[in-house]
Formats: C-alpha cells, sequence, structure tokens
C-alpha cells in the first residue's frame, strides 16, 4: 500500500499554513515569530554584547551564539524536561552554522550576538521553524546579512516526496519507512547551510527531495519577506 | 549585458533582495555586489542616487564614531580614570587627563570626581578597530548629569529627534521647558518637572515612531500645543547647545566620509 493522500488531505508539495511576524518581543534588539502548522517558534536576538568567558572572545569578529528551547508541554508526547539535553544542543549547534554563513559580524569584535529560539508548541519541522523565525529576528535587528535563510523539512514517506512533514507523518509505520530531510538555504542563490537526514534514501529520492526543498523555501522566503516589509510599512513613501 | 533597477527609491527591502542588474550601478553603503546584481545587505530603505545605490538603516545598534557626544555611565573607576558603559557593547574609556581641567594629584580618589553610577555627557575623542573608545569631557556642554531621567531610544532616529541644526530637540525644549540632551547612542536625558518631562518622554516617542514622515515638525509642534495647552511662538536661536551634535551628516543626503578632515578646521 503506498501513501496515497497525506494525513491533512495536503498536495505533496505543499506546506502546512504558514505566518510569520516581525518585532514580537519589544525588549529584544530583533525578534520574529514563525508558525507553520501547528509548530510555532519565537526569536529574540539580543545584543551585540560583551562575551564572557574572554577566551571566547574573537578580536576578528563577533560570534553568533543560538539557543533552541523546547518548552515542556510543546510536544505530542510526555512532558519535556526543561533546560538543556542533548537533542537540543545539537540543534542549537546545527542552527547557528546554518545562520553563520548569512551574517555579517566583522563590525562587532569581541562581541556576541544572542539568539534564543523558543517552542511553545511543536508538531515537527521545529529546527526549521527555528531557523526561519531566528533569520527574520537577525534581520530585525539591522545585522548585516548576505541573503535570509529559508529552512523546512521534506521527506519520503512510503514511495512518496513530501515537503513539510508534521509528526503523524515523521511517525507513519508502512513498510519503506519514513525519511526526514530538514534543509536550510539561502533562498536566493540557493545555497545550504543545513542539510540532515534520518532515515535512508536512494540517491534519486535525495536528488527529487532537495529540488522540492529548493522550491519550497521559495515559497518560504516570499512570507518571511513579507513578514519583514510589514512591520516597516509605513517608512516607505 | 542587461541593466536596470530591481526597486522603486524609498522601498524597504530585505537582506539579499536583488537592487540593481548590471556593472553600471555601484553598491554604496549597505549593499553589495553578487555578480551582476546588486543586493542589500541588511534591512533598510533604498536610496538611489543616480547610478549609486545605497541604503538607510531602520535598525541596528549604534556603532561608536569619533565626534559624537554620547551619554554614559560610570561602572568602574581605575587608577588612570573612569570606566564608561555606552549602552554598547563596548565599554570607553576616560583618562584623567580628559576628565577635567583640575590638578588631580597622583593616587588621588577618582571618586571625589565622578563616582559609580555617575551619569556623564562624553565626547568620543578615538575608536579604534577594536572598538576601544576613548572619550573626553572637555567641552561645551560635557558634564556629570545630576537629577532628570535618561530613556533609550533607536539610535537610527536620532537624527530625526535632534532635527536640522537642533530644530526639533530645541522646539521639544523651549515647549516643556525641560533641559534634554540628546546622545548618539540612542541615549537622552530629560530633566524638568515630571509633568513637563511626561510630555518630552511621550514627544520623543512620537518622533521614534514616526521619524519617516516628511512635514513631522509641524505634527511635533501641534501634538506639543495640545498637550500643553499653550501655543508655541517663536522658537529661540539656540544658544548654550554646543553639545546637541550637528545631524548626523549620514542622514538623507550626503555620506559621512565626505565630511572635512579635522586638520582643516
Amino acid at each position: 500500500m503506498t501513501y496515497k493522500t497525506r494525513v491533512d488531505g495536503r498536495a505533496f508539495d505543499e506546506t502546512r499554513p504558514i505566518t510569520a511576524k516581525v518585532g514580537v518581543i519589544k525588549n529584544a534588539e530583533g525578534s520574529a515569530m514563525f508558525k507553520i502548522g501547528q509548530t510555532t517558534a519565537y526569536a529574540a536576538v539580543y545584543g551585540p554584547r560583551e562575551l564572557h568567558p574572554k577566551f571566547l572572545q574573537n578580536p576578528n569578529t563577533g560570534l553568533l551564539r543560538c539557543n533552541y528551547n523546547m518548552m515542556p508541554f510543546s510536544g505530542h508526547g510526555e512532558r519535556v524536561r526543561p533546560g538543556q539535553n542533548r537533542r537540543a544542543k545539537e540543534i542549537s549547534m546545527v542552527t547557528e552554522n546554518a545562520l553563520a554563513p548569512a551574517l555579517d559580524l566583522k563590525d562587532y569584535p569581541n562581541t556576541v550576538v544572542d539568539v534564543f529560539i523558543e517552542l511553545p508548541q511543536t508538531d515537527a519541522g521545529t529546527r526549521c521553524a527555528g531557523i526561519c523565525a531566528a533569520s527574520l529576528a537577525l534581520a530585525d535587528a539591522g545585522f548585516e546579512m548576505k541573503d535570509l535563510v529559508s529552512s523546512v523539512a521534506v521527506g519520503r514517506v512510503d514511495e512518496r516526496i513530501l515537503a513539510d512533514l508534521n509528526y503523524d507523518e515523521e511517525a507513519y509505520q508502512c513498510e519503506k519507512g519514513v525519511a526526514d530531510i530538514p534543509v536550510a538555504m539561502f533562498p536566493n542563490t540557493g545555497e545550504i547551510t543545513l542539510l540532515q537526514m534520518d532515515g535512508d534514501l536512494s540517491r534519486q529520492e535525495l536528488q527529487e527531495a532537495l529540488k522540492l526543498a529548493k522550491k519550497v523555501c521559495q515559497k518560504i522566503y516570499e512570507v518571511q519577506k513579507q513578514a519583514l516589509k510589514e512591520k516597516f510599512l509605513g517608512e516607505s513613501e | 549585458m542587461t541593466e536596470e533597477l530591481l526597486v522603486q527609491n524609498k522601498t524597504v527591502v530585505v537582506p539579499g533582495e536583488p537592487l540593481a542588474e548590471g556593472m553600471g550601478f555601484l553598491p554604496s553603503k549597505g549593499t553589495y555586489r553578487d555578480h551582476e546584481m546588486i543586493r542589500a545587505k541588511r534591512l533598510g530603505l533604498v536610496e538611489i542616487d543616480g547610478k549609486v545605490i545605497k541604503l538607510v538603516p531602520l535598525s541596528g545598534c549604534y556603532m561608536p564614531k569619533t565626534g559624537d557626544v554620547i551619554i554614559t555611565q560610570v561602572f568602574d573607576v581605575s587608577f588612570s580614570g573612569w570606566r564608561l558603559d555606552t549602552a554598547t557593547a563596548y565599554p570607553a574609556m576616560l583618562g584623567v587627563k580628559d576628565a577635567t581641567s583640575d590638578f588631580i594629584s597622583r593616587g588621588a580618589d577618582l571618586t571625589e570626581y565622578y563616582n559609580l553610577g555617575d551619569n556623564l555627557v562624553v565626547k568620543i575623542i578615538n575608536v579604534t578597530s577594536q572598538k576601544l573608545i576613548d572619550v573626553t569631557m572637555k567641552g561645551p556642554g560635557l558634564r556629570k548629569l545630576q537629577g532628570g531621567r535618561i530613556i533609550k531610544v533607536n539610535p537610527n532616529k536620532v537624527p530625526r529627534i535632534i532635527g536640522k541644526q537642533g530644530s526639533m530637540v530645541s522646539m521639544i525644549k523651549f515647549a516643556t521647558n525641560c533641559k534634554i540632551i540628546v546622545g548618539q547612542n540612542g541615549l537622552i536625558w530629560i530633566d524638568g518637572t515630571p509633568n513637563e518631562e511626561l510630555v518630552a518622554v511621550n514627544t520623543i516617542r512620537m518622533i521614534e515612531h514616526l521619524a519617516h514622515i516628511s512635514g513631522l515638525t509641524e505634527r511635533v509642534k501641534t501634538y506639543l500645543e495640545t498637550q500643553l495647552g499653550k501655543k508655541i511662538e517663536e522658537v529661540p536661536p539656540m544658544e548654550e547647545q554646543a553639545y546637541t551634535p550637528a545631524p548626523h551628516p549620514n542622514y538623507g543626503e550626503g555620506e559621512r566620509e565626505h565630511r572635512r578632515p579635522q586638520r582643516y578646521r
């Protein structure tokens, strides 16, 4: 039996409904909310500020520090224990690596820019939502960036290549199994800054999945762009 | 080879957004060239000047520049001077020689001059590539602040709050009878009666919010008149305002780099 229709009735290359908003946290230098289906991510940027301990300082450039946090009752399963765990540390690290190539902090030597990503509600695709929110928040804070970063998870359920898997699809029981590939890229140039995979895929399937990811990232980019411009709508004449 | 502008003048663009295509255009502040394309490097307002494309930033933190007057707070006292919090990622150093023309003997207790927590209006005399900031208190209007309150605004809106030749801030000063000092780092000191201070703060918040609107001076005038219930006649020309820095040459037209070098002054 193949996976003919998606659990929530979406087309195979369709994402869940997306809402994005910039400037949601007043005390932060920059902030954003990115919601995709039932997954909601908030990102807040603080800094540039002095970096301690001092040995971490880099006299050539500022440092980007991300903190990914899933809130205790945000998921489907049991309560997540609050605070850092191995998974959160890994995702914080890949988020940093996904955003750093876009960001230019050369003007802020010896400092750190903190990005806090909070997920009050999750339904798979959290790291992608977090990256989208964080890149909006960094742009809102006025940092120099080569490009925004758009991110989406693509994957294979049974025989089908799909965009933006939700939790039910990620946990789908089938013969061939499920593969899940979070991708982050610069939408304008198509450079990939995050590529992970859970499950297995053939070479051909992977190529197909990446092609789909690129297409979907373009759509997400449009939403991100719109959100940023909306905040400053009054500023253009 | 095609050459065309992809955005209109004075529109908001996001990082990475293509602004123009073709080698005929020149990327200026806030933009970069990516092969044939000129792209935005940050969030900002596009300004097209012939073939030169630049961005006016709408957000972002304050970058210390030589000659700027800023409001700071003492957070450390050392043998040779004071360390000041500049509301940026970098502290500033105020040396004894730059602090006062008084004679201070070696080993004197510097807290007698400026103690921890004191707010000082200072002028930046030097900024290194590593953002070590040297400041001075020798100059008109540079002093320790007593009383009043300090508010923080978006440093990108400071030129608007000051206005052309300080017109905006002197109007608020005149109307509210408050003493106001605007630091380029986005800190503003306001001193007056509680009610008048409040009006001044609200007015500044309004300017910050509506900084992009043209004819803002008139709007601020009406706002002040309704708030204070009095007519604002002629705003007297500024005296005692040497400390109010000239509006940022960066704002609107002209580049900061084009300013006359110091030695010709």
